[in-house]
């Protein structure tokens, strides 16, 4: 139980995929225009990483080594439909909010990621657990985004007022130039906290390519 | 705006798929650092999404539309692209040698590139046919290739400037980018109907 409890805290902490491993870039900037649409695109990565860490776990002796990158997409891409079903069913205005960034959970870095990196090489219950922390690392980060985007963009949180009716809204901020902003503010802050980031690191060489990185990155070291 | 040149302008400025959708980011920001890379990844991109969306639009049109799968897109989509991918390579591979080795290594990062299943959705949802499908996707790699070659390009001079510590790295980049897209709203203001 105790090594669950650090897999929670490693996720939402240590290896916060947003703030320090920098993966799944795209909805993080696209969809925190207000802090509720970051939490809703932050619990339904969390679900479809927490039963993709699970399935993927339980089958890792079944699925063949050369073949498991397209056998993880397909397991992937079914559960992310299941979650867009289901979310387009019960909560449709948030589907009508995040649009096309649902379908697009599939490639976010995170899942594979994770799934390279600790489901296909750990039992199921420690994957599920590592799914929950990252899921909620990634829920975090989204939320706190958005929720600075929509209180200096907007002057509201989570939809209420809260600025003071002076403070007059800056719209940049919840428009696209404003996720680059916030996110290198964020940054630059940790930055000079020294709160050491790879998001450095990945700028400065890494091939860019979310799912295969950690692969490729240690084959580098490794050669 | 449903002539083809406004599609592709549309999708390659307006709609600028880095910039203003934030598609294909892991890429823009982790392949940016030198002009030349950046170049050599984006004809992959252009050659890889005009294709996909060329396909994933007769899939969609033949196969999934008139057998009522069509929640299946997502699945089928993205196997699609990855076996594309793969037919790309080595086609690539034999018929133009050169060219395949200089987008060669570029080839299977694209699989994961969000902007070729991005483009390849956004054209069921706006009912493209074929021929649209596949100028909006030469767009879109048009617009990538825009935004990537040039923050590579400013990220090329950033090098020889002082930054103030906190801002390196990371920081800097995307402040670049927020102002690229702040220039890149102003194509918004572009009247295209």
């Amino acid at each position: 139980m105790n090594s669950n409890m650090e897999r929670i805290y490693n996720g939402i902490v240590k290896e916060n995929p947003i703030f320090i491993m920098m993966l799944g870039m795209c909805p993080t900037l696209a969809v925190t225009v207000s802090a509720t649409n970051g939490l809703g695109m932050g619990v339904s990565t969390l679900c479809v990483l927490v039963m993709s860490n699970f399935i993927i776990s339980l089958m890792r002796k079944i699925i063949p080594d050369q073949v498991r990158l397209p056998a993880y997409i397909v397991i992937v891409a079914s559960l992310v439909t299941v979650v867009q079903l289901l979310i387009q069913a019960f909560v449709s205005s948030l589907y009508a909010a995040l649009g096309i960034y649902i379908p697009l959970i599939v490639v976010n870095c995170i899942i594979l990621g994770r799934a390279e990196a600790f489901a296909a090489k750990n039992d199921p219950v420690s994957s599920v657990f590592d799914g929950i922390g990252m899921g909620l690392g990634f829920t975090i980060a989204l939320t706190i985004i958005g929720l600075a985007r929509e209180l200096f963009g907007n002057g509201t949180a989570f939809g209420f007022q809260v600025m003071p009716s002076f403070y007059q809204p800056i719209s940049i901020i919840t428009s696209a130039p404003g996720a680059f902003l916030v996110l290198a503010i964020i940054i630059t802050i940790m930055n000079g906290a020294s709160i050491s980031t790879a998001a450095n690191d990945k700028v400065e060489g890494c091939d860019g390519c979310c799912a295969t990185c950690g692969k490729s990155c240690k084959k580098e070291e490794n050669a | 705006m449903t002539s083809l040149a406004m599609i592709i302008l549309t999708a390659a400025l307006v709609n600028n798929v880095v910039l203003n959708q934030f598609l294909g980011l892991c890429s823009f920001l982790g392949v940016s650092k030198q002009l030349k890379t950046a170049a050599s990844l984006s004809g992959a991109v252009i050659f890889v999404i005009t294709i996909a969306s060329g396909v994933a639009n007769l899939i969609y049109t033949y196969v999934l539309s008139p057998l009522g799968l069509d929640y299946l897109q997502t699945i089928v989509f993205i196997l699609v692209i990855a076996a594309l991918v793969q037919v790309v390579e080595m086609f690539l591979k034999k018929a133009a040698p050169a060219v395949h080795s200089a987008l060669g290594i570029y080839l299977p990062l694209i699989t994961t590139n969000c902007a070729v299943l991005g483009v390849a959705l956004t054209n069921v949802t706006n009912g493209y046919d074929f021929f649209q499908s596949i100028f909006a996707g030469f767009g879109t790699a048009m617009g990538f290739t825009i935004a990537i070659v040039l923050l590579a390009g400013i990220r090329e001079r950033i090098q020889d400037n002082d930054v103030p510590a906190p801002f390196q790295g990371a920081p800097i980049v995307l402040l670049s980018a927020c102002l690229m897209a702040i220039a890149f709203c102003g194509f918004g203001g572009l009247n295209l109907g």
